[in-house]
């Protein structure tokens, strides 16, 4: 019967256009994993080749000299991002409950949510600036803690639309039923909206952190870089961003192997905070 | 003989920006009886519900007009001198949908203690042990006070809200549909629980099954379009109302 071929055809050609999309799909997915793995495996591999005790122990030694280490950006480089963190979270959750909680009928406070919505992928180079003309220059020198404020600037738009986002996510009638009971508004917000919000804000926290912690081009005009170890945010700094940017670019053969190895060890920390966090999140599922 | 009353409604109009949902609305609520609110969907009956503890007031946009007068000392519930926070405390409210805290067991209940300013663990335990048992909860509870409320089934957290509710000791309880998100054994229970609890306070349940207002309460109102059309002892109501209209309803002709 012609009706039979028909259906037969029709269900070919489908099955064939369904092979073909899944290929496609399948080649663009290996297409992006390809340089994934590309650039971990030649971070890994170089990283490990050049790795050693000297690296976490010791400061640099003379440009051109062998040997010596990049303490001074390890230790700089926790110390601007968990300032930043310092600043940047409690701000970003703040401007967060004052969106979903206090500004949600306000029009205004729509407007203030979509300028944050832009700032969230805001140029970091131009934060870094920015930071430069207000703090930087009027000081007359680069510091530590005005690379802590330029990072602290990236995350605090971040941390601020999941923490509103989360917070509106929270059923009404939740809300409501502190109210029936005689609590007064910040009351329901500290007992209620944000216990129930507490892992996705500590999510947006996460995304904050993670958003900063490979920033370069920040702390170029801000922390700057310092040949020298420091645990004083009031002097010029360095991170590792800055000096695997230098170390790469310089002209010394042990100035790139410090770059490789700095590089493995600033991605595999990343990784280490996302699992430790995503064990935290986790964690905290036991209460909703 | 005319009995005590407790909270009476006065010429009460309420707005939702320049929508008119409530229409000179006069009613009577009788101490330690329960009042029920029927009607079909969209009549305003949840919305008169809700004027009772100003739960209107947490939104933008609306007005009330007329006085909703509280008794034993007359205040006005409405009335702009009056603290929202005081009469919530006063008028406690049960919602469509259980809605516990995303905290344990134990602490939903006494989280409106501890709004009073109550922070002695001896006299939370017995407070918390009382509105359990009072709630008909406190025997399926007794050994997981501290775990988490989700751990409860529907029912048994609509009972948790009610214990939570009564934990504080109001004076009235407001009832906001509370059955029709459960099963038929749970809302039983709950119906059950209502008549018991009119021995300690007054109560205002709002329902869109006419036969749980048959059931539970000692007054109905009817509500129509914004309008209180007919008001009267429940039985009255249900075997003889004076209104054709209420007679339809209540015959399902309409609804």
């Amino acid at each position: 019967m012609g009706g039979g071929n028909d259906l037969r055809r029709v269900i070919l050609k489908r099955k064939a256009v369904n092979v073909l999309m899944l290929s496609l799909s399948v080649l663009t997915a290996l297409y992006g994993l390809l340089w994934l793995f590309w650039i971990l495996a030649d971070v890994v591999l170089n990283g490990l080749k050049y790795m050693s005790f000297d690296l976490f122990l010791k400061d640099p030694a003379p440009p051109g000299v062998e040997g010596g280490g990049l303490r001074h950006a390890f230790v700089g480089h926790l110390i601007i991002t968990s300032l930043a963190t310092l600043i940047g979270v409690p701000v970003g959750i703040g401007t967060g409950i004052f969106f979903a909680e206090y500004g949600r009928h306000s029009r205004f406070v729509g407007f203030l949510r979509s300028v944050t919505d832009v700032l969230v992928s805001f140029p970091s180079i131009i934060v870094g600036t920015f930071v430069y003309a207000v703090m930087v220059k009027p000081v007359g020198h680069f510091m530590g803690v005005s690379g802590s404020v330029a990072l602290a600037l990236l995350m605090i738009p971040v941390i601020a639309v999941t923490t509103d986002e989360i917070l509106r996510l929270v059923p009404n009638s939740l809300r409501e039923a502190g109210y029936a009971l005689g609590a007064h508004r910040w009351q329901v917000i500290k007992d209620i909206t944000l216990p129930a919000a507490k892992r996705g804000i500590l999510t947006g926290v996460i995304l904050g952190v993670a958003r900063i912690s490979g920033e370069t081009a920040p702390l170029l005009f801000t922390s700057f870089n310092n040949n020298f170890f420091t645990v004083n945010p009031l002097e010029p700094m360095a991170s590792l961003t800055v000096t695997i940017f230098q170390y790469a670019m310089g002209p010394y053969e042990s100035w790139h192997g410090q770059a490789w190895a700095s590089a493995l060890v600033l991605t595999a920390g990343t990784l280490l905070f996302f699992i430790l966090s995503k064990i935290m999140v986790h964690g905290f599922r036991r209460w909703g | 003989m005319e009995e005590p009353l407790k909270i009476e409604i006065r010429n009460l109009n309420f707005y939702y920006g320049n929508f008119h949902v409530l229409k000179d609305i006069n009613l009577k609520i009788y101490e330690n009886k329960i009042t029920a609110i029927i009607g079909p969907s969209g009549c305003g009956k949840t919305t008169l519900l809700r004027t009772l503890n100003r739960m209107h007031d947490l939104y933008p946009g609306n007005r009330y007009e007329g006085e909703i007068i509280l008794y034993p000392d007359g205040i006005n519930i409405i009335g702009k001198e009056v603290d929202p926070i005081a009469v919530r405390m006063r008028i406690g409210m049960v919602f469509q949908k259980p809605n516990p805290f995303p905290k344990s067991i134990y602490d939903n209940v006494a989280y409106g203690l501890r709004l009073k300013g109550i922070k002695k663990k001896s006299i939370l335990d017995e407070k918390v042990e009382e509105a359990l048992r009072a709630a008909a909860l406190w025997e399926e509870v007794r050994d997981r006070l501290h775990e988490n409320a989700y751990s409860l089934s529907g029912g048994q957290q609509q009972r948790l809200c009610i214990a939570r509710a009564i934990a504080v000791e109001p004076e009235v309880l407001l009832f906001d549909e509370p059955t029709s998100a459960l099963d038929p054994i749970s809302t039983a229970k709950i119906e059950e629980l209502v008549v018991e609890l009119k021995k300690r306070l007054t109560i205002v349940i709002v329902t869109h099954n006419m036969q749980q207002a048959a059931r539970v309460s000692d007054y109905t109102a009817f509500m129509y379009m914004g309008e209180l059309v007919e008001f009267g002892p429940t039985e009255r109501i249900f075997t003889k109302p004076d209104k054709k209209l209420t007679e339809e309803y209540i015959t399902g002709r309409f609804g």
